[in-house]
């Protein structure tokens, strides 16, 4: 799976930092930054559920 | 729009039947027209959006604006109250995000995200644990039963937005005052107005000494330091901005508490498993917030062109109130939705929006709804309500949903 997160979307919700910590954090602005594009099999469904949940729509899954 | 004088177009908001639930209306309208008409208070007509992806895709649209001065912007005033309440509306009409679109909108949010980030709301959590026990301790010292919601649901979130402001301490009493009397039952208009201005005031004058001192380890503080850096915003709209958080913060986490507190005590079974493993108070809180989605018709917009949604076409300068409370209640998305269940384990209800305005406050909300339960069940095993949960003054007339009273026996 690759992802992209795009900062200039993200208003700073942390759904995703919520539901998958493993790969999503929050830099000093409060916006997304990713702690991996790449995501480990474990941390999938939970990347999917991120994605669901953004309310900018400001991560992608590019590919499965 | 001429279907303005149709007389079949239910009004807005409907009447509950049972106080924990929706109007029964909601479920029957979904069902015909998910995007059906309604007439607000002052006669206009607006869409009204009950169905949870339309919900969504609607509050995610370029095309709708949240310009709440636009003067078919849906409320739930009629225009003699909107008159006779001008001078509180001029506090809660201040420009700032929560009324701005696109990249304007986006700079305003921006500037504030990092004061909201998990981190920074962790490591809130210290100051908001005392908040919550001096609160729960001037409940136990009061007279039995005590208002729950005068020692505990007001008080909470008024203390914690000061401490987010930094209004200093010797001025918290005023600043709770005044905020409690903006959405009391009990005083007048013009004491209303007058707590209004007050408040106007006394965060007008808070902003203007943090722009002239050194600049404060506070919200507001830093606020005006990165201002400084890049400007983003006037000094009205950090006032604006100050008054937006305690109007966007208040009532809203205030209500919760209320309605949360009373779902406990009304599901002993699952307050106990709570109160023994606090490690469920945040699925069964995510749960509250879809099952009583209390700002029901904040999330209202303009349509800036014309949208085809839902088998109608709403056309640009139309009104629109997007029910998160109805969408939280589709039952094609939440398995019966009636049920209360602490365990459903659902994050995708919109009780804080959805959209670029998400709620931004969401995670310091869930850190006192989270801390205000856990300390509650811990310090209060025997907290129990002194009426029917039935018989509690439910507010059916407010804007925000919730309980105007809960006396309870500690
Ligand atoms: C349980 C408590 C709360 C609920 C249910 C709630 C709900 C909401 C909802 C539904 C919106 C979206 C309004 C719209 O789309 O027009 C919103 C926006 C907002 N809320 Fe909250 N809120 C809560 C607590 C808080 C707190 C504690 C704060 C901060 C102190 C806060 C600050 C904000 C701000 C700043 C916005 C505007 C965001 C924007 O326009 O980009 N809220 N809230
Ligand atoms: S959920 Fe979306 S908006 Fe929220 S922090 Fe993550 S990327 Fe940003």
């Amino acid at each position: 799976m690759h992802i992209t997160a795009d900062r200039g979307r993200c208003v700073g919700a942390a759904q995703c930092v919520l539901v998958a910590p493993a790969v999503f954090d929050q830099d000093e602005e409060g916006l997304v930054a990713p702690v991996t594009v790449d995501p480990a099999g474990a941390d999938r469904p939970a990347v999917r559920q991120a994605v669901h949940l953004c309310p900018s729509s400001a991560i992608r899954i590019d590919e499965e | 729009m001429t279907e303005a004088f149709d007389h079949d177009i239910p009004s807005f908001p409907m009447a509950r039947e049972c106080p924990m639930h929706p109007p029964a209306e909601y479920r029957k309208l979904r069902g015909q027209e998910p995007v059906s008409r309604v007439r607000m208070p002052d006669g206009q007509v607006a869409w009204l959006v009950l169905k949870h992806d339309l919900a969504r895709k609607l509050l995610a649209d370029p095309r709708v604006s949240a310009d709440r001065l636009h003067p078919a912007f849906p409320g739930r005033l009629t225009a003699e109250q909107r008159a006779a309440t001008e001078r509180v509306r001029r506090l809660t009409t201040r420009r700032s995000m929560i009324h701005l679109d696109g990249d304007e909108h986006g700079a305003h949010r921006r500037i504030l995200t990092g004061e909201f980030s998990l981190r920074r709301i962790a490591a809130l959590r210290p100051r908001v644990q005392e908040i919550v026990d001096r609160s729960i301790d001037e409940m136990l010292a009061a007279p039995q039963p005590a208002d729950l919601v005068e020692h505990v649901s007001q008080a909470v979130p008024s203390l914690v937005i000061c401490e987010l402001l930094g209004v200093p301490h010797e001025q918290r009493r005023d600043f709770h005052e005044w905020a409690g009397m903006l959405v009391s039952r009990s005083v007048s208009i013009r004491e209303r107005a007058a707590a209004s201005d007050a408040l106007n005031d006394f965060l007008e004058d808070l902003v203007t000494e943090k722009e002239r001192g050194e600049p404060t380890d506070d919200l507001i503080g830093r606020l005006i330091a990165r201002n400084r850096q890049t400007p983003v915003m006037t000094h009205d709209e950090i006032v604006g901005t100050a008054v937006m958080l305690l109007v966007a913060g208040h009532q809203t986490t205030a209500n919760m508490i209320s309605l949360g507190v009373v779902a406990l005590l009304e599901n002993p079974e699952h307050k106990a498993r709570i109160a023994a493993d606090p490690s469920l108070l945040p699925p069964a809180i995510e749960e509250m917030l879809r099952y009583f989605s209390v700002v029901e018709n904040a999330p209202a917009r303009i349509a800036t062109e014309d949208i085809a949604i839902g088998g109608v076409t709403i056309r640009k300068n139309e009104g629109i109130v997007v029910s998160g409370l109805a969408a939280d209640w589709d039952d094609e998305v939440f398995e019966h939705p009636d049920r209360l269940d602490f365990e459903r384990g659902a994050r995708h209800h919109v009780a804080f929006g959805y959209g670029v305005h998400q709620c931004l406050g969401q995670n310091l909300a869930r850190v006192e709804l989270e801390i205000v339960f856990e300390t509650l069940l811990r310090r209060v095993p025997g907290l129990s309500l002194a009426v029917p949960a039935e018989e509690l003054p439910y507010k059916d007339d407010a804007g925000i949903y919730g309980i105007y009273r809960v006396p309870v026996n500690c």
